[in-house]
């Protein structure tokens, strides 16, 4: 076990091949998932927040529970539309990054949509009279809100990458962990423990917890400096 | 000639009548002063006026003697600030209002030196107290230079210095020759700033009259014991 660690650590000291091959495609592939779920979720849910319209409560909870969505179910369903049968199958993007992209795309756009709606509501209920004084439209209070938010917004999207890149089921589904090609972090690990290497796995895992740690520690500086500057 | 004119206005929530068949004629020029204890209405009075809410029936119609609806503003009475600097709330409140980015900066920034703010241009609203806020949504109501201004018991959350510092730009913006409607449960303030005194309790007006009047002889049982300090 501690001859596992130090060759762990030995390989993070060598800055190992393999292991960064695999980290890099790992960050790649998450954060174009973050980028796309950003760029989606943000509006969706300032939107939601700002909008009167039918089904809206419908909506919220929808995006509320698709918070939850077990990543392997998510997994399951891009692969049945990316397969060679379903309805994306000609794309041809099965088993390869952009396969994974769209999996954790999928995976945190509720997250970043539901979390968006409840903070830029909240934002709403403060400033909508003021702002609808001001002659302000929805569509126009709601992308102001969205600037207004955007210290809390960069956490929630840091969310959103701290759970793409810490997911496996959904990525190790639809990119199969070819070695090279589609491996990450997370399945990388499952892969190399199951077949017993414990010294990538560990190396690989102590990149992730970094990773993470570094986000939350970002996530929560930004906020801190952003009260302090902007109350 | 501007004139504000509600008609048997009745504004009803959660089956309550909140504002009860009340009818009021507004004309530019002197200040009008909206008295009444807490709860009697004035905030939903106020909102009415300037179309955040709709009368359940009754109707309030505006006439500025042609050409379309005047400007009207309002100032709440816990000012709201976006994160943002001083002279940028300033310059959207302008750029909601239409007015081209070329001139937005420099109107921005005279509505703030009259408002003694201009130091703070570049500081962030949020941060600025209680009083200076409420100086910079006036600041901000005056920049879009209104042909009526609706404020909201403006001092109701603030010490005796800030309150003197807002009744000065108040005052100021009634002298510049906007029309000021104000409400305020203080008597004080109403003799400080009020040419006219409308009386409401219970959503209802019950009396309109020449401030020297109002306060020397309420014709009104109900103000007559609002003025001896016995709220009804
Ligand atoms: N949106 C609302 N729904 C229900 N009741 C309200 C609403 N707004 C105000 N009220 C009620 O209407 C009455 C008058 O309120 P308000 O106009 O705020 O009084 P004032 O400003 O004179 O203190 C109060 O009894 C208040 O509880
Ligand atoms: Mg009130």
């Amino acid at each position: 076990m501690s001859e596992a660690i130090v060759r762990a650590l030995g390989l993070l000291a060598a800055f190992d091949r393999t292991l960064l091959e695999i980290a890099g495609l790992s960050l790649r592939v998450s954060l174009s998932a973050v980028l796309i779920a950003a760029l989606l979720g943000l509006p969706l849910g300032a939107a939601i927040a700002v909008g009167r319209f039918p089904g809206r409560q419908a909506a919220i909870v929808v995006l509320n529970a698709f918070m939850g969505l077990p990543p392997v179910v998510v997994g399951l369903i891009v692969y049945l539309a990316l397969s060679r049968a379903g309805p994306l199958g000609p794309l041809g993007i099965l088993f390869t990054p952009r396969a994974m992209v769209i999996a954790q795309a999928l995976l945190i756009v509720p997250i970043v949509a539901a979390l968006t709606r409840q903070i830029v509501e909240d934002a709403w209920r403060e400033h909508r009279e003021q702002l609808v004084s001001l002659g302000a439209s929805a569509g126009r209070a709601a992308l102001s809100l969205l600037w207004d938010t955007r210290f809390s917004l960069t956490t929630v999207v840091l969310a959103g990458f701290g759970r793409a890149s810490a997911e496996v089921g959904a990525v190790m589904i639809v990119g199969g962990n070819i070695d090279g090609v589609t491996r990450v972090m997370t399945t990388a690990i499952a892969l190399e423990t199951s077949k017993g290497d414990l010294p990538l796995a560990l190396a690989l895992g102590l990149v992730l917890i970094t990773l993470v740690m570094l986000l939350n520690a970002s996530a929560y500086f930004i906020a801190e400096a952003a009260r302090r500057r902007y109350g | 000639m501007l004139a504000l004119a509600l008609e048997r206005v009745a504004y009803t929530a959660n089956g309550q009548r909140i504002i009860d068949d009340l009818s009021a004629e507004f004309t530019a020029g002197e200040r009008s002063v909206i008295l009444g204890a807490n709860g009697a209405g004035k905030s939903v009075l106020l909102r009415l006026c300037h179309g955040l809410l709709q009368p359940t029936s009754g109707t309030i119609r505006w006439n500025s003697g042609g050409s379309g609806k005047p400007r009207d503003a309002m100032v709440f009475q816990r000012p709201v600030m976006l994160r943002r600097s001083v002279l940028h709330n300033l310059t959207y409140a302008l750029a909601l209002a239409g007015v081209p980015w070329r001139e937005r900066k420099a109107r921005a920034r005279t509505a703030l030196a009259k408002a003694g703010l201009e130091a703070l241009a570049k500081r962030s609203a949020r941060v600025l107290s209680g009083g200076e806020q409420q100086r910079l949504a006036l600041a901000r109501a005056w920049a879009l230079e209104p042909t009526v201004l609706f404020l909201d018991e403006p001092t109701a959350n603030l010490d005796p210095v800030a309150t003197r510092e807002v009744e000065a730009i108040i005052q100021a913006i009634h002298s510049a020759g906007t029309k000021v409607i104000m409400t305020t449960h203080n008597l004080g303030q109403a003799r400080r700033l009020g040419d006219e005194i409308l009386f409401i309790a219970r959503g209802r007006l019950i009396e309109r009259a020449p401030a020297d009047v109002f306060f020397r002889a309420p014709a009104s049982v109900d103000a007559a014991a609002f003025l001896r300090g016995e709220l009804p």
